[in-house]
């Protein structure tokens, strides 16, 4: 059953953020899907992008990984299985 | 292959435990133009599309499994701390006797998915013109399970994948465009 364990704000707020930003990621992802030489597109993707890296570091290193198979900062707990799972928060 | 990332798509929230809603939220889940189709309608069809749309298939694909991901998430939500009462009053004890409060790829009606809600023509148009239908179709029941909700924080999610729906359905119209310009060219010479 469901853990359901108490969450400070930030852990919403910081992930409300990358739900934002990841959203104009996969807008842009689509878009270029079917416009394949807009070049300014491409130039904001990326920069999309790597803001949605930055905060996703930042986010794991205060409540635990969210991307499958990337390094984790807490070496005593493996936090991927331990916190709460997207449908527990 | 593909790689799990521990957030949805956008945020999931409901006001109260509302079982009724689950069951016409099921539509979407285990639904003839639900998102279970729809992820595994476009995954299927990118092997025989020509080459260009390939990758608007496999991201669109994946993006249902995010969607589908949301619905589960109300579905559970809705229903974790119902009654059996509560459950049967909502329509949902044939469900209950075989599932407990187990979610399961039902319509809204309790009929189970079958392969047959998809089609895989090998003809890119067909295939094409299936998915808009698919997307305007996904669409419409969005808005009937909107108007039949009087959840506001449940309504919020299912606008967002309401929207979804429309921007899926340009994105295909326009690869229909890419696909038939391509078609027109080789012709002239």
């Amino acid at each position: 059953m469901a853990l359901m364990k108490s969450l400070p704000k930030e852990y919403y707020q910081q992930l409300e953020e990358i739900q934002a930003v990841d959203f104009v990621v996969y807008e842009l992802v689509l878009y270029l899907d079917t416009h394949p030489n807009d070049s300014q597109a491409i130039q904001q993707y990326n920069q999309y992008a790597q803001y949605s890296k930055q905060l996703k570091t930042q986010f794991e290193a205060l409540f635990g990984p969210l991307q499958f198979g990337t390094a984790v900062k807490n070496k005593q707990e493996w936090e991927w299985s331990t916190q709460p799972w997207p449908w527990q928060v | 292959m593909w790689a799990y990332e521990k957030k949805l798509m956008y945020p999931v929230k409901v006001s109260t435990c509302n079982p009724t809603l689950a069951k016409y939220l099921m539509e979407q889940y285990g639904g003839a133009d639900g998102e279970l189709a729809a992820a595994l309608r476009y995954l299927n069809q990118r092997y025989t599309i020509p080459d260009k749309v390939i990758g608007l298939l496999t991201d669109i694909g994946t993006e249902e499994f995010a969607h589908l991901e949301m619905i589960a998430t109300m579905i559970y939500k809705l229903t974790k701390d119902a009654t059996p009462q509560q459950l049967r009053d909502a329509g949902l004890a044939e469900h209950y006797v075989s599932h407990d409060s187990a979610l399961f790829y039902n319509n809204a009606a309790g009929v189970p998915f079958t392969a047959t809600y998809i089609q895989a023509k090998g003809d890119p148009i067909a295939d094409l013109y299936e998915d808009i239908a698919a997307e305007e179709k996904a669409r419409a029941t969005y808005q009937w399970i909107i108007d039949q909700s009087d959840d506001p924080d449940l309504n919020d999610g299912l606008r967002f994948l309401r929207e979804r729906e429309i921007i899926h359905s340009q994105r295909f119209r326009e690869a229909v465009q890419m696909i038939t310009d391509d078609q027109n060219q080789q012709k002239i010479f």
